[in-house]
């Protein structure tokens, strides 16, 4: 093998290559070798590396530069400055959001050199497809480790020392979970990763299955050797493409390597996987929900006990655990559990991936230690809001989750505060909002697709979310009532406390939280009739500013049901009876003269 | 073009052979059944039920429980509009209007020419750059009302 | 190749470390001169030497990186070789003839070749 001086990092993930990044990457390869260099420089691709918004992202080692946005356009010079005379291609550096400073190394960048990485320590570094570039980083060292030199139950002892819980939104301990299930009686048993990522606005189980899927199978492989299971099931959502087509690559070269199979290393350890595709409803990720679902059922939650670790998959023994959870399995074995409980808070071990959105500057993945407040996440990683705007509130957990306000910035995310808090971790997904959010409409948003995703077993949910979006459909078009909004409560602590599984249960949060520091935009909505976000489109009106309006007609021309009237000599102006407020004289609008008040 | 009965029903069988008496079966038949016709024809279904030895109730209850499944044709091309949350906040409903009112559709419609089908969908995962849409397999980022016909456009 | 023991598994390890060694950083840097000028005077065959020398060698925890013109344009083809804890050396006139004994003196023996030498910086 040949030395390669410099490695050309191009990610694939799903994000990048939405933005173009596989042509980049065929273009780098063409000018490698018309440069006559393909000896010496590595074309390597990989998974995500969080920065989604950045891309396509190409990150050149040694030095370790981080180009981004880079188009087919720019490889010829980066290629001829950067690979062949070394000098950095500086306007495709990293730039701070203040325009000011250009980061020229991937590690100094703020978004990164405040992250612990230990779920995502591979994502971006390596290639994805080529088992021996994970094991060059340890990889199934940790399982090697077990099989030749631990007990089941020391691996079992370890996870529970480690402090590890789950990271798909309950937070349960995870060795404590395990437990259960090695206790069962039973002579076959199940390990499932749960990679039906649901939550809208998360997505980190998508980066780490796509940017590390031999994480996850060795986490799995770890958790069967502790709990005494043979046979194994990832369950993906289909909307995932990448990630399964990554898994099924894995897997087959985990098995051509032996790693997966009967007796694994020659020992008494065998373990077979499969890969599930969800078929596209929310409530599988409830795990007994999900477990119907790979029986071939129609994923409805079951009441519980009896728990999947006496009477799981097929009615023996499981256990569920998510993506991110397996994922940082492997490393608690290599590094110990006491390592791993020395990072986070007391009661929130290890680290969390956040997915950055919303109105923020960075968006993007962040691994943070537990116990990191929320400031830092959105102000120092995220390089604060959009277009500098006012923050007004963070979304925390996804439809499950709550909002949190500018006086918990400095709160320390763990399980315990968020909660205290209203929100939930939940998956991890945390959304930026700013002053132009309705926090209304937000909650209806939220509520709109619990309802949608409602399995209907159980009456509290199936009914009770219905009446609740009813109600704020009512609220967000300006037929609300004051009292609304007790029933509202009232109904919202109905659904929490009765519904049969997670999905109901948690439903209201977004509701809850949004009545408990917002309370006064419902108020607004319903005293004054207004939308001071201007978002609810029944509450605001389209209007012309005449002394703007160059009388050109193009908005009169493309309303759909022609309720502007002006000409050559009167400015435009729309008749609001008949207007439907559907923004497009806005739009076309070359002058700005349109606006909405 | 949808194929003649005869032929479904033969297809559908090979499809089903791998999985009788085995469990587990109903969805990833469902799925690769979908994926041959496009959509679940009522007669696969029926083909499904007999050769499967599941009652035809609970093969319509699981193909009408997740979204992924259609009991009648789809457009050559698949529009999947993200209605998550990163999405929604960055403008996505104002993107889902642009669509169903150009291609004069509505949600879960599919256009006259069986060019295209619209579904919202509750979250791609692309939220990094957001608002995001999916035309078959390819994700399209950074969307404006302006750029989603565009993008449309280059799907015949 | 199946994997049936821990030595197994740290084999493929030794030989996959070079896939990824380079992505590190590595513990010493070679640094080519890539200017305008270093290139006419023999930059790349220098650079070309260089990694087959490290190859032979089997070193691999060497990062080789390139630079732009330092303004010592007379003096190039330039290599740098900075050792962790020590200045960096600056060799000048570098011919591919010279390469394999600068790697055997400097980076595996860690005694500086001191007739290329043209300058030192801490």
């Amino acid at each position: 093998m040949a030395f390669y001086r410099a490695h050309v990092l191009v990610c694939k993930g799903t994000g990048c290559s939405a933005s173009g990044s596989s042509s980049v990457f065929d273009a780098l390869g063409e000018e490698i070798r018309k440069r006559g260099l393909d000896q010496e420089v590595a074309l390597v691709e990989t998974g995500c590396h969080g920065m989604c918004e950045m891309g396509p992202i190409v990150v050149i080692y040694p030095e370790g530069s981080l180009y981004c946005r880079v188009s087919v356009d720019d490889v010829p010079e980066i290629v001829e400055e950067h690979l062949y005379k070394g000098r950095l291609v500086q306007r495709l550096l990293y730039t701070t959001p203040d325009r000011k400073v250009k980061v020229p190394r991937y590690r100094d960048i703020p978004f990164y050199s405040k992250q612990h990485r230990i779920a995502l320590r591979n994502c971006g570094y390596i290639n994805p497809d080529n088992i021996e570039e994970y094991i060059a980083r340890d990889g199934y060292a940790a399982l090697a480790k077990a099989l030749t030199s631990m007990k089941p139950e020391e691996v079992l002892s370890e996870v529970k020392t480690s402090g590890l819980r789950g990271r798909g939104g309950g937070g349960f301990p995870t060795g404590l979970k395990w437990e259960f299930c090695r206790k069962a009686p039973g002579d076959k048993k199940y390990v499932i990763c749960n990679a039906d990522e649901g939550d809208p606005g998360a997505f980190m189980d998508r980066s780490i299955l796509e940017g590390d899927p031999h994480a996850v199978i060795e986490g799995m492989m770890l958790g069967a050797y502790a709990m005494g299971a043979d046979e194994g099931y990832i369950y993906c959502r289909a909307e995932y493409p990448l990630a399964i087509k990554r898994l099924v690559g894995a897997i087959a070269q985990a098995e051509e390597f032996g790693l997966i199979g009967d007796n694994v290393m020659d020992t008494d350890f065998s373990f077979h996987l499969h890969i599930k595709e969800g078929a596209g409803a929310f409530v599988c990720g409830e795990e007994t929900a999900l477990m119907a679902s790979i029986e071939g059922e129609r994923g409805m939650p079951r009441p519980r006990p009896p728990f999947p670790a006496n009477k799981g998959l097929w009615g023996k023994p499981s256990n569920i655990n998510n993506v991110e959870t397996w994922a940082n399995v492997p490393n608690i074995i290599r590094n110990g559990g006491s390592w791993f409980a020395s990072i986070g808070t007391e009661k929130s071990k290890g680290t969390k991936v956040f997915a950055l959105t919303g109105k923020v500057n960075n968006t993007g993945l962040v691994e943070v230690p537990m116990g990191t407040t929320i400031r830092d996440i959105v102000f120092d990683m995220g390089g604060g809001i959009l277009k500098d705007r006012k923050f007004k509130a963070v979304q925390i957990g996804g439809p499950s989750g709550g909002c949190l306000t500018e006086e918990h910035l400095d709160l320390p995310v763990d399980y315990e505060s968020l909660t205290a808090a209203g929100a939930i971790m939940g998956s991890g997904g945390l959304v930026v909002m700013d002053e132009d959010t309705c926090m209304v409409d937000v909650s209806k948003f939220f509520l709109e697709f619990t309802q949608r995703e409602s399995c209907g077993k159980c009456v509290p949910c199936r009914e009770g979310t219905k009446q609740m979006l009813l109600i704020l459909e009512k609220i967000t078009s300006g037929k609300g009532r004051m009292e609304d909004l007790k029933i509202l409560e009232d109904l919202a602590v109905m659904v929490k406390e009765m519904s049969l599984c997670g999905l109901g249960q948690t439903a209201p949060n977004p509701v809850l939280t949004t009545l408990r520091y917002f309370r006064d935009e419902y108020e607004t909505h319903i005293r004054d009739k207004k939308c001071l976000a201007k978002a609810c489109s029944a509450l605001i009106s389209y209007l012309i500013d005449p002394d703007k309006c160059k009388k050109c007609g193009l908005c009169a021309k493309n309303c759909p049901v022609k309720c502007i009237s002006g000409d050559r000599n009167t400015p435009y102006v729309i008749d609001q009876e008949k207007c439907i407020k559907c923004g497009t004289c806005l739009e076309v609008c070359p002058f700005q003269a349109v606006f909405k008040e | 073009m949808s194929p003649k009965k005869p032929e479904m029903e033969e297809r559908t069988k090979q499809i089903v052979a791998p999985w009788k008496g085995r469990h587990g079966g109903t969805i990833p038949v469902l799925q690769e059944v979908q994926k041959e016709f496009g959509y679940l024809p009522e007669d696969a279904l029926m083909v499904i039920s007999r050769e499967m030895k599941i009652p035809p109730s609970e093969l319509f209850g699981v193909a009408t429980f997740y979204a992924q499944f259609h009991l009648k044709p789809r457009g050559r091309h698949i529009i999947r509009v993200c209605r998550g949350t990163a999405c929604h906040v960055r403008g996505s409903l104002a993107i889902l209007d642009k669509i169903k009112k150009v291609l004069q559709i509505e949600e879960n419609g599919t256009t006259e020419d069986l060019r295209y089908t619209l579904e919202p969908v509750a979250c791609l995962g692309a939220c990094g750059l957001a608002p995001v849409m999916m035309v078959d397999e390819e994700t399209h980022g950074r969307l404006t009302p302006d750029k989603v016909m565009e993008t449309l456009g280059s799907y015949e | 190749m199946k994997v049936k023991s821990l030595e197994d598994l740290r084999k493929i390890k030794e030989n996959a470390k070079d896939l990824t060694s380079a992505r590190s950083g590595g513990a010493t840097r070679v640094i080519v001169g890539m200017g305008t000028c270093g290139i006419a005077a023999g930059a790349r065959e220098v650079m070309t030497a260089i990694l087959e020398e490290l190859d032979r060698r089997g070193l691999r925890d060497v990062a080789v990186e390139t630079t732009g013109c330092i303004g010592m344009c007379q003096k190039e083809p330039l290599v740098d070789i900075i050792r962790p804890g020590e200045p960096r050396i600056t060799y000048g006139d570098v011919s591919p003839g010279d390469v394999p004994r600068i790697i055997v003196e400097h980076l595996v023996n860690g005694r500086v070749v001191e007739d290329k030498v043209i300058g030192q910086t801490d």
